[in-house]
């Protein structure tokens, strides 16, 4: 065994550089090592899809700030083993490392479904290098699956004077959280933009001239990019025995069932309004490394901040707060610019989720507000919601 | 050396929000309080360019519109991530109804 014990992250993305940071806010003055797969210093992951910068890397901190914060960053490193019973990681480098604590913070991967073998996938620096390095005008591209990423990944090429058609199984795009009715502006506007969208298609498989649909179909393409969903990386916690589901199962201080252990960020699983979650969600990994950080130190608070997704599609915005419930109805509030609100009520009678989407940042206002309406339960009907006469801060300062 | 420079009327800022001010060339943000003081700082967000003026003002924080970083709008300070790099922020006087901010 080698290297005193202290606090370890096993994994340098959003949620374990925050986690690092955190610790030294918080106080601790013991050892704190950071160690990633990844060679790069951690970058932000969202913009590796979006617009102009699309595949450039956006650092989340300088070098000097993890020197001057006393993080030891282990990059091009991974965990291979945690040994739970000594307390320790066994590296890729040959070398192991005893903790007091644990976080694992290692994130998701891109999923492919059988048959898409031979598709890329977007989840990485390298992955967005490699994939925008193909779009030049007039190269074809095909992108399978209507969800976010694939969606950006279709507006920046575009952007690009790239062919796209995007390949969906459902009859809408992004049916996993947002409403139909936000999706269908999307729809209309990937169109516009001239995406070609085939909905209700399955892919029976990726070669090297495209993709062959299920019903014999064609799509010819030079670049097959899937965007199906990302799986959490659990490897190392199921080999420890730790639990898991879809995801690493922990408890509303985000620790696992060995007290030494804790997870947080993509790969984990955790309690959310009396039911059980996993998030892909860059805030919250931000939010549950900060939490688990101040948990790690032996705070007893439960994890409970308002789930905050975005996405950008060429100009247009989205914003979620809260999880939509696909089986409650929405309350529609419309803004000026053709930009639009869709809210749910919770049973208690305080708002659930909102969701909305227009121009640039012409929502983001109002979902702030909806959001901290979320977690404070503000009571608020309907008729309040659906009124844009009704200045919903004002309900929100009571 | 100060530049002051006439920025908008008091009433064009609503109590606890904030308005965009561009001036050759530049983007400031003029803040008005919900004590009724005002401030003025930069109007672009430092994560990404992205101009403050369509965020969420409670309190003393500015929320940005984009990922919720937060900043103090009095010292710039940044007060939540993404957001770790100061805003910069503008001396402030208000005359006879109308804000001025000295941009030197
Ligand atoms: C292209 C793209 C666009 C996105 N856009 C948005 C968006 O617009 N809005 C939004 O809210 N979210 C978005 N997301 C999701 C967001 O980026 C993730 O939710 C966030 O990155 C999760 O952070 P994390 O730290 O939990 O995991 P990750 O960022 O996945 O980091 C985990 C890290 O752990 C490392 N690791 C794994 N196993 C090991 C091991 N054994 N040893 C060492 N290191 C290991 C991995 O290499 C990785 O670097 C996007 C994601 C992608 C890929
Ligand atoms: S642009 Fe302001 S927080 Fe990202």
């Amino acid at each position: 065994m080698s290297g005193a014990s202290g606090m370890i992250i096993i994994g340098a993305g959003e949620c374990g550089v925050r986690a690092a940071f955190a610790l030294r806010e918080e106080g601790y003055g013991g050892p704190v090592t950071l160690i990633g797969a990844e060679p790069h210093l951690p970058y932000e992951r969202p913009p590796l899809s979006k617009g102009a910068a699309a595949g450039a890397q956006k650092i989340i901190a300088g070098e000097s700030r993890y020197d001057e914060a006393g993080i030891t960053l282990r990059r091009a490193t991974r965990v291979e083993r945690i040994e739970a019973n000594r307390r320790q990681v066994a590296l890729s480098d040959g070398t192991t490392h005893a903790y007091d604590k644990l976080l694992i913070a290692t994130g998701a991967q891109a999923r492919r479904f059988p048959g898409m073998e031979a598709a890329r996938t977007l989840r990485s620096l390298d992955d967005a290098e490699a994939i925008l390095a193909a779009f030049r005008p007039g190269a074809r591209l095909a992108v399978v699956g209507g969800g976010f990423i694939g969606l950006e990944l279709a507006a920046t090429a575009r952007e690009r004077h790239v062919d796209v058609t995007v390949i969906e199984a459902a009859d809408r795009l992004m049916a996993r959280i947002v409403p139909a009715a936000l999706a269908a502006m999307f729809e209309a506007r990937h169109r516009a933009e001239g995406v070609a969208l085939l909905l209700s298609a399955t892919v029976a498989s990726v070669g090297e001239e495209g993709v062959v649909l299920a019903d014999g179909r064609h799509v010819e393409a030079d670049l097959v990019v899937a965007g199906v969903g990302a799986a959490p990386d659990t490897q190392l916690a199921e080999q420890a025995g730790l639990a898991v589901g879809d995801g690493i199962l922990v408890d509303h201080r985000l620790q696992t069932a060995d007290a030494s252990i804790f997870a947080a960020g993509d790969c984990c699983n955790f309690p959310y309004r009396g039911g059980r979650v996993r998030l892909e969600s860059w805030r919250c990994a931000q939010d549950q490394g900060t939490h688990a950080a101040r948990a790690m130190l032996g705070a007893d608070e439960a994890f409970s901040r308002t789930p905050w997704f975005w996405s950008d599609q060429y100009d247009l915005g989205l914003q979620v707060a809260g999880l939509p419930d696909p089986a409650r109805p929405f309350i529609r509030r419309d803004l000026a610019g053709g930009a639009l609100i869709l809210f749910q009520l919770g049973d208690d009678g305080a708002l659930l989720s909102a969701s909305g989407a227009g121009p640039g940042n012409a929502v983001a206002k109002q979902i702030s507000i909806a959001e901290k309406m979320i977690q404070r339960a503000v009571p608020v009907s309907a008729g309040q919601l659906a009124d844009t006469g009704t200045n919903l801060k004002s309900l929100l300062k009571g | 050396m100060s530049e002051w420079i006439d920025a908008c009327a008091v009433d064009d800022v609503e109590e606890e929000d904030l308005i965009r001010f561009d001036h050759e060339g530049r983007t400031f943000a003029i803040y008005r309080s919900h004590e009724n003081a005002f401030y003025a700082t930069d109007g672009l967000c430092t994560h990404e360019h992205v101009h403050l003026a369509d965020g969420l003002v409670m309190d003393h924080i500015i929320e940005c519109p984009k990922h919720n970083g937060r900043f103090d709008y009095r010292s710039g300070e940044a007060r939540g991530a993404p957001a770790c790099v100061k805003l910069k922020t503008y001396p402030v006087q208000v005359k006879s109804d109308r804000v001025l901010i000295d941009i030197a």
